[in-house]
This record gives C-alpha cells, sequence and structure tokens, in this order.
C-alpha cells in the first residue's frame, strides 16, 4: 500500500514538472511575441528567427553540456534514465529512495522530467537578451552568443546556486532564489547589459543635444499577448519551482505560489500604470505591459512565503522600479528597445532582496553576495563572448542594412511583405 | 474627361461615397494616405520621450468623370466631406487625355 502511494507521488510530482515545464515553454511565445510588437515592422522577421533559434539552441547546448555543469546531468545527458533502463530494479531503487526520504520530504521523480523543467528555464534566460539587443546586432553574433551563453555561462551560476556547487571550488553560497530572480531574469539581463554597452545604440535614437527620440514598436496587439502569455507560463516557472505536489502542505504552497504570482503582476501593472501617467500625462500601454513583468520579475525569488498583500506590494514596487529605470536607461545612453534590462535585471535585483520581506531563513548578506556572484559571473563572462564576436565578425550590421532594415539584410524575408512578384 | 483627386478626413469616406453615387459616379479609387496642409501635427509620448506628429492619417480617393458631371461632382464631394474644421482636405481637378476600360478595350467617355 504505501508502494503505491509512492507510486502515485512519483507520477504526480512528474506529471507536475512536465506541464510546468510546458507552461515554461510557452513563455517562449510570450516573448516572441512581446518583442515582435516592441520593434519596427522592417525588423520583425529577425526577431522571430532569433527567438525561434535561441530556444533550440539553448534546449540543446543545455542537453550537450549544460545539464552536466549544472547538475551532474552527464554529458548530452548520459546521466538520465532512459525507457529501456527503467527496469524493476530502477523501480525498485525509486521505492527505496522514496521510503527514505518519506512521504513528506524531498519528492523522488523522473530524471528525463527534471531535465524538461530546467531546460525551459535556460531558454527563459537567454531569451531576455533578444530585446535588448534588436534591431541592430547580426543575427549570427547573437546565435553564437547563445551557444555560450545557454552551454556555459548560466549553467555555471545555476550551478553555484540551485546546484548547490561550490563557487569554483572556492566557497558555498548561502543564497535563496526560489524561481529565479536572480539566477534567470538577473543573469539574462547582464548579459543583454554586456551585449548592449558593446552593441551601441540604434541609429538615430539618441541626439547630439542629448534628445531621445521614440522608435515605436510596430504592433501593440502582439506585445499585449506576448505579455499575457507570459504572464500564464509565470504560473508554470513559479509554481514549478516548488518542486513537488504530492501532499497537503506541499500542494498548498504551490497553490499560494500561484496566487501570489498573480497577485504581483497585478500589482505591478497598476503601479506601472499609475506611475506612468503622473509622469507623463497619458496613460502608456507599453509601460502597463512591462509593469506587468516588473511585477512578476519581482516575485520570482520567493512566491511561496508573502501573503497575498505583501506579493501585491512586492510586484507593485517592482512595477514602480521598472518605469524609472526605463527612463534612467534612456538618459544614460543604454538603448533597450523592449526594457529587458529594466524589467529582468533593475526589478531581478530587487526580487533577490524582496525575498528578505517574507523568508524568515534568508539573510541580507547571503542574498547580496548570491546577487554579486551572478552578476560579476555573468558580465564578465558575456563580456568575454561579446569582445570575442565583436573583434570576429562585428556585432552591429552594417548602417545602409540597419536602415533597411534587418529582415531584410539577415533573414532576406520581409514579415509583412506587398507587392511581391515572382522571378 | 477630368480626374477628381480629393483629399479628406477618413472617416468622411463614406459620407462621400454615398453622395458620388448618388449623383451617377459609378467608380473610385481609395488610398490611405498621411499629409498635412494648415492643420498641424500634434504631440505624442513614447515610454517617455515626445515626438511630433506631423503627418496625419487622410484618405486620398480619385474618380473619373465626364466634364459634364464636374461641377456636380465638385459639390457632392465638398458637402459630404464638410466638418468646417481645419484639416477637412482638398479637391484637385485635373484634364484626363485617355481612359480604356480593360476587360472590353472601350476608350474615352464609354469606358467612364
Amino acid at each position: 500500500m504505501e508502494n503505491q502511494i509512492f507510486e502515485l507521488q512519483y507520477a504526480m510530482d512528474t506529471f507536475y514538472f512536465l506541464i510546468c515545464g510546458a507552461l515554461v515553454m510557452w513563455m517562449a511565445a510570450g516573448f516572441a511575441m512581446l518583442e515582435a510588437g516592441l520593434v519596427r515592422a522592417k525588423n520583425t522577421t529577425e526577431i522571430l528567427t532569433k527567438n525561434v533559434a535561441l530556444f533550440a539552441i539553448a534546449c540543446t547546448m543545455y542537453l550537450i553540456v549544460g545539464y552536466q555543469l549544472m547538475y551532474g546531468g552527464g554529458l548530452f545527458l548520459s546521466g538520465v534514465t532512459t525507457v529501456a533502463q527503467m527496469d524493476d530494479a530502477a523501480i525498485a531503487q525509486v521505492l527505496a529512495d522514496s521510503a527514505e526520504a518519506g512521504f513528506d520530504g524531498d519528492s523522488v521523480y523522473s530524471g528525463a522530467s527534471d531535465f524538461f523543467f530546467q531546460v525551459v528555464f535556460v531558454a527563459t534566460a537567454m531569451s531576455i537578451v533578444s530585446g535588448a539587443v534588436a534591431e541592430r546586432m547580426k543575427l549570427w553574433a547573437f546565435l553564437i552568443f547563445a551557444i555560450f551563453m545557454t552551454g556555459v555561462i548560466y549553467p555555471m551560476e545555476g550551478g553555484w546556486t540551485w546546484g548547490g556547487n561550490s563557487v569554483f571550488g572556492l566557497f558555498e553560497l548561502s543564497y535563496s532564489d526560489y524561481a529565479g530572480s536572480g539566477i534567470v531574469h538577473l543573469a539574462g539581463a547582464t548579459a543583454a547589459l554586456a551585449g548592449v554597452m558593446l552593441l551601441g545604440p540604434r541609429k538615430g535614437k539618441y541626439g547630439k543635444d542629448g534628445s531621445i527620440k521614440p522608435i515605436p514598436g510596430a504592433n501593440l496587439p502582439l506585445a499585449t499577448l506576448g505579455t499575457f502569455i507570459l504572464w500564464m507560463g509565470w504560473f508554470g516557472f513559479n509554481g514549478g519551482s516548488t518542486l513537488k505536489l504530492g501532499g497537503i502542505g506541499v500542494a498548498n504552497e504551490v497553490a499560494n505560489v500561484f496566487l501570489n504570482t498573480n497577485a504581483a503582476a497585478a500589482g505591478g501593472l497598476i503601479a506601472a500604470m499609475i506611475v506612468a501617467r503622473i509622469m507623463f500625462g497619458k496613460t502608456d500601454l507599453t509601460m502597463c505591459l512591462n509593469g506587468a513583468l516588473a511585477g512578476l520579475v519581482a516575485i520570482t525569488a520567493e512566491p511561496a512565503d508573502p501573503s497575498p498583500l505583501l506579493a501585491t506590494i512586492i510586484g507593485a514596487i517592482g512595477g514602480v522600479i521598472v518605469v524609472f529605470s526605463i527612463v534612467t536607461l534612456d538618459k544614460l545612453k543604454i538603448d533597450d528597445p523592449v526594457g529587458a534590462i529594466s524589467v529582468h535585471g533593475v526589478v531581478g535585483l530587487f526580487g533577490i532582496f524582496a525575498v528578505l520581506f517574507s523568508d524568515p531563513d534568508a539573510t541580507f548578506g547571503g542574498q547580496l553576495v548570491g546577487a554579486l556572484v551572478i552578476f560579476v559571473w555573468v558580465f564578465v563572462a558575456s563580456l568575454i563572448v561579446w569582445g570575442a564576436l565583436k573583434a570576429i565578425m562585428g556585432l552591429r550590421v552594417p548602417e545602409e542594412l540597419e536602415d533597411e532594415g534587418l529582415d531584410l539584410a539577415d533573414c532576406g524575408m520581409e514579415a509583412y511583405p506587398e507587392f511581391v512578384t515572382a522571378k | 474627361m477630368k480626374l477628381v483627386t480629393a483629399i479628406i478626413k477618413p472617416f468622411k469616406l463614406d459620407d462621400v461615397r454615398e453622395s458620388l453615387s448618388e449623383i451617377g459616379v459609378q467608380g473610385i479609387t481609395v488610398t490611405e494616405v498621411k499629409g498635412f496642409g494648415r492643420q498641424k501635427g500634434h504631440t505624442e509620448l513614447y515610454r517617455g520621450a515626445e515626438y511630433v506628429v506631423d503627418f496625419l492619417p487622410k484618405v486620398k480617393l480619385e474618380v473619373a468623370i465626364s466634364d459634364a458631371l464636374l461641377d456636380q461632382t465638385l459639390e457632392a464631394i465638398s458637402k459630404a466631406a464638410n466638418t468646417g474644421k481645419i484639416g477637412d482636405g482638398k479637391i484637385f481637378v485635373s484634364d484626363l487625355s485617355q481612359i480604356i476600360r480593360i476587360r472590353t478595350g472601350e476608350s474615352g467617355d464609354e469606358a467612364i
């Protein structure tokens, strides 16, 4: 009887990972639509290509080497149990592990489902970069960077945090990050920042007199759709990070995670909407969208412990921060077409410290060291890779091609073609 | 034969089309355009940065008519497109030297 319950727990927890992984995969569609909506029509095909390709590269590089670096899952996933390997002996071992952990202990689940859940997080981190470098970076420079980010840079810092590895064998971190405000979001934004610093702003974005020229996005319905898709996918992102479902206490935790995640998004959107309305005199939809995402990022490091009210407030603080951050980055001439560095980096950093509002076991020092380690590692490693790419192949498309649009320059294909004739 | 080109406010298109059909004009071509005359543009904000939109959306219609219908056409368009506010638009009349109906090959007044 006890074994049957263990089997059910195994199945439920495995299933839970798979569903949450699928929801996080859906966030890739969210990023693609959000970014496609906030760039100009002539650059749409290119950003869509970047988004689909980075997802595929992330899945493949993490399979080849990333998972091994982060969790020791074996190169090419040699450590993950295949269908053929799940024989009676393996099943008996699972039951023994479950018995040792007990009903309320750490969950025991399929290794393949663990990989599946983890790999979509890698893709999310990489996806943050694509928006910040949009409209002027060479497609292949970006994709080659993605190979390094998803194969090495992310897995290393993921290993030091979730993987429990010591940092270069020197020291351990005592850093708390439930679903990855720092590990995923700050990391992605840091890689983006390094890239944007070496890349430069879009042509014509900043005037010599210090003026900032707006470059409006071509499709706000897509941007809004993308935001809602990300919002929904985030339930898997935060919800799955509970890592277990089968049990009363843990099921309740999962429910609170979903509730708080949603509350934070709502708080973020309302706060950003109000701040933008006060600052600009009009209600800027793109700020509302960034506000909702900021709320989501802010709660991601600790979505379980806060009360619903506190979660809403944490999200709202994220929403306030993001509006000021977007305006400030523009003043610093850091051109970020979709606000990725603000939403994921600046608010990601806030999210790391927001853990202290509700988690009694987290420490300021632990969070600070963790944030610094992630930031310094990702920034330096990214700078090296971007720098090498800049020296070898150049990061930017030539100016005339930037004018013409990257769809024609890099993809040979317009997103909204008209008047095409066959040869 | 005359080619009458009118730039009007987009929401007036249906009114103009109806009043042209009432006087017997059978075909028109419509293009979405942007433009300005003495109507100034306005300022917009995108993520905190201000920009000026000088070009306002308008609709351009082109109608080919026989000389006899010219005055009625001008009156029909003017009345239907008028709002009394700046930005109502303009009508341009030019001479048409030839018209051909592609399906049948008819030309001149029969092709209108």
